[in-house]
């Protein structure tokens, strides 16, 4: 009679030495990434695996779970369920999605590779390639769901032409190019950590129950679906940061820098989310403060609570972005009120009954400070001068967002903030003193950032006037702008038959 | 759910997203393949230097010296995306996991002669150390590599040496009821029995290669098209004709794999080798480089199981690879 195994020995024998110690080329070049940031690896032995999942087991779940995906996916576009939809500008959320974030996923996958081929250790090896390929997972379904929407939409024909290019999209991107052109023990502490374990509910649960509040059922399901593999992905992130700890002392500080940076990161691209959460979704489920509340300062308070014994506090400047949390979603949304002639969506200044929801929502800020805004640019609208700011805006040499985050943690909102740091006698300037911790760490680094505004003053980006890089980027004239008299907009009437057929086609042509 | 909106109004605007009709035409329909792989890697305008490689961008077509106007004139012949890969291995595991079963319930192991099953510890079980190694360079062309269809590939090639890795460690645990010896065991003999060093010197040769499509020749096409018919087809079907046929049940997995990474290795060496003669040498020389490096080591762990017929076997496997090559364009 066989010995019984529990899943525990079961794996461990199923995986049992494999990882590999090269005698006949030198450690050091076969595994070449794995040093050079400084981080100490006494013995990769003490890292169990927290998922213990073999590659059978993978197969099967994965397969199921993605047959159910695809034939809800499949009904959707049979059944033309975008029509379900609560409102035509809700697709705006998801042009951002498909622009700016299934990118990433496809960004990780390649990155998560690097990982499973760089790290000597055979337990963290396997959790690596198999967070890789979910990544690929991630990226492909959510590329085959938004491809029904493409058809019916416009601003997601053309997305990873996008995504290299376009000013806004380089937030995201470079966020990435960062975390990738670093070492392997930075990428994971920034992607597995500080995102997916620190800040993804703040990306994912805004998008999915925007998703389900709106009537998306295919959104929601990618959504759902992928969580399942999060919750692994974020079982690696908290797992890696204690076995670097606990590896060696020196890792802790190396460690706890690499969490400041790539917190303030990953926020400022959530910048982007928090106006998609107030802003642009018809119905909202909760507000981008409500969501910093819950799974930052509460969730991310504990869990920092529970690392302290670890040496680990949390990340710098992380009261700064609590401050913030009443203002962010209003002063991204600004940004984009004034640049959406460029733009591959659509926003709008928002109905009444939305300013009253912020205005409950954000009872110590709205009303004070983002009220009179949007009724002054109401009234210009009214007047047939709806404000366009037609110049190039000065972008942070870090998160590349428009200067336009006020010094609400100094209590003077309504100043813009300005820092500037000076490297090889030039000035850069970025747009907080998180962005220009980032920046004074490694100027050499920061220096390199594509800037898209700049790249337009070199010439690189298809021409000088604004047409021609709209040109270059693909959009197209129905792209942008307000959603109020949009293409969509006239083609979401005619689809609820609001609108005489002669008009949907006419837009359908357009 | 039913709606009664006229067809006209809902008609869509496009049928493709515009990166996918630049390939397909705007009025054909793409499948899920054509969306899930074409020109989604990003290709220019990155931000910063990688720090692991300060010479290349970080996605970057030079990695290699193999050069293609077009890094997606390669398409895999399985059109394998995520969902079409784990469908398809979700189907051999289920099989997989009926052979298991099927063996251990009925002992079908027990009537095996004892020296069929020594030729199965000595030969078959460290080949788990080979199927991690070129995991490790498969994750490497997925890392460093160039394109979609390639990379993805690799991944899942990748993954794929993990699950088969781990079905010969089952084999090694019912062997043993068990225990591990076996697993010990070949291990020891992958670091330390002379008959294996020349192979494992070889794959970390090849871990150091600056070159990914070189890697890729190396692993995939040379060492895979000599080992799997070696093992896989020849020797497992002498075991199986000295009493070791239920051993065929529990490698099912492994025979299938091969004939189908073989569509997808032929098609990317006639695709890479028609593109112009520099890669037509390129892939030539890689192959006859590896060939050299390989079919010794090859001869060394043949020994194990065909004795003194082991040069024959391996110059008949390397046969067929360079046949197979010719027909795909590269020359031996």
């Amino acid at each position: 009679m066989a010995k019984k195994l529990n899943m525990r020995k079961r794996y461990e024998l199923l995986t049992r030495g494999l990882g590999w110690e090269p005698t006949y080329q030198a450690k050091e070049k076969v595994f070449s990434n794995e040093s050079y940031e400084g981080i100490k690896i006494t013995d990769w032995s003490k890292w169990e695996d927290p998922f213990r999942l073999t590659a059978d087991a993978y197969w099967k779940y994965q397969a199921e779970k993605d047959k159910k995906l695809y034939a809800v996916m499949d009904s959707f576009a049979q059944n033309n369920a975008h029509l379900n939809l609560s409102d035509g500008s809700y697709v705006n959320a998801l042009k951002l999605f498909i622009q700016g974030v299934s990118p990433l996923e496809y960004q990780a996958h390649r990155g998560f590779a690097r990982l499973a081929r760089q790290f000597s250790g055979e337990g963290a090896q396997i959790a690596c390639q198999m967070q890789s390929i979910d990544e690929l997972r991630h990226a492909q379904t959510q590329i085959h769901t938004i491809s029904h929407y493409n058809k019916h939409f416009n601003g997601m024909h053309d997305p990873f032409h996008m995504h290299d290019r376009v000013w806004y999209l380089s937030v995201p991107k470079s966020y990435f190019d960062d975390a990738k052109s670093a070492g392997p023990f930075e990428f994971i502490t920034s992607v597995s950590f500080a995102f997916e374990y620190v800040l993804t509910n703040l990306l994912f649960v805004p998008f999915m129950s925007g998703a389900a509040f709106n009537g998306d059922m295919a959104t929601v399901t990618f959504g759902f679906s992928a969580q399942s593999d999060e919750s692994r992905h974020m079982t690696l992130g908290l797992e890696i940061i204690k076995f670097l700890v606990e590896q060696h002392e020196d890792n802790l500080p190396i460690i706890q820098g690499w969490i400041d940076k790539h917190f303030w990161r990953a926020y400022r691209v959530l910048g982007l989310v928090s106006m998609m959460q107030d802003y642009m979704l018809p119905e909202s489920p909760m507000s981008w403060k409500e969501a910093w509340d819950i799974y930052f300062v509460e969730n991310s308070g504990a869990l920092f609570n529970d690392l302290a014994r670890y040496g680990l506090r949390m990340p710098k400047h992380h009261e700064v972005a609590t401050a913030e949390a009443e203002h962010l979603s209003h002063q991204v949304w600004g940004i984009f009120y004034n640049y959406i002639h460029a733009a591959a969506f659509n926003i709008g200044l928002p109905t009444e009954a939305k300013m009253n929801w912020l205005s409950e929502k954000y009872p110590n800020t709205f009303d004070k400070y983002y009220r009179p805004r949007i009724e002054m640019w109401r009234e210009m609208e009214a007047q047939g001068k709806r404000f366009f700011n037609m110049g190039l805006p000065q972008l942070c040499q870090v998160c590349q967002i428009p200067m336009g985050f006020t010094e609400v943690s100094k209590n003077d909102p309504m100043q813009i903030a300005y820092r500037v740091s000076e490297f090889n006698g030039e000035k850069f300037h970025t747009c907080s003193d998180g962005c220009k911790d980032i920046f004074d760490h490694e100027p050499e680094k920061y220096v390199h950032a594509w800037l898209p505004v700049h790249q337009i003053f070199q010439g690189n980006c298809g021409g000088a006037e604004i047409p021609d890089i709209l040109n270059w980027y693909h959009f197209k004239p129905e792209d942008g702008g307000d959603y109020k008299g949009s293409a969509d907009e006239a083609r979401w009437k005619a689809m609820k038959g609001e609108a005489s057929p002669a008009t949907s086609q006419s837009n359908a042509a357009a | 759910m039913s709606l009664s909106i006229a067809a006209k109004e809902i008609k869509p605007l496009r049928i493709n997203y515009a990166h996918i009709a630049r390939r397909v035409g705007e009025n054909k329909p793409a499948t899920r393949y054509q969306e899930a792989v074409y020109d989604v890697q990003p290709t220019t305008n990155f931000h910063y230097p990688a720090t692991w490689d300060t010479e290349h961008q970080l996605f970057d077509a030079s990695r290699t010296a193999i050069k293609m106007k077009d890094w997606y004139s390669f398409t895999d012949p399985r059109q394998y995306y995520y969902t079409a890969y784990v469908t398809a291995r979700a189907k051999q595991q289920e099989l997989m996991e009926n052979s298991f079963e099927m063996v251990e319930k009925h002992n079908l192991l027990q009537n095996i002669p004892a020296e069929v099953l020594d030729i199965v510890r000595q030969t078959l079980i460290p080949l788990r150390h080979v199927e991690y190694g070129a995991n490790l360079n498969n994750q490497d062309i997925c890392d460093r590599g160039y394109g979609v269809t390639i990379t993805s590939l690799a991944s899942f090639n990748g993954f794929d040496r993990i699950g088969m890795a781990q079905y010969l460690s089952r084999i090694a645990l019912l062997l043993d009821e068990n225990e591990e010896d076996t697993l010990v065991a070949a291990r020891e003999a992958w670091l330390t029995n002379p008959v294996w060093q020349p192979l494992r010197h070889a794959m970390e040769d090849s871990f150091v290669l600056a070159d990914w499509f070189e890697i890729m020749v190396a692993q995939n096409v040379v060492m895979d098209g000599l080992l799997y018919p070696l093992i896989y087809e020849r020797l497992m079907a002498k075991l199986a004709a000295q009493g070791g046929a239920p051993l065929l049940m529990l490698i099912q997995f492994m025979t299938e794999w091969y004939d189908e990474t073989v569509r997808w290795t032929n098609q990317l060496m006639k695709v890479t080798a028609a593109e112009s003669p520099e890669n037509a040498a390129l892939l030539s020389q890689w192959t006859q480089h590896w060939l050299a490096r390989l079919e010794p080591a090859m001869t060394s762990i043949a020994s194990l199981g065909f004795g003194d017929q082991a040069a024959e076997q391996v110059m008949a496997v390397k046969q067929d690879l360079v046949t197979r090559l010719a027909k795909n364009g590269v020359k031996v």
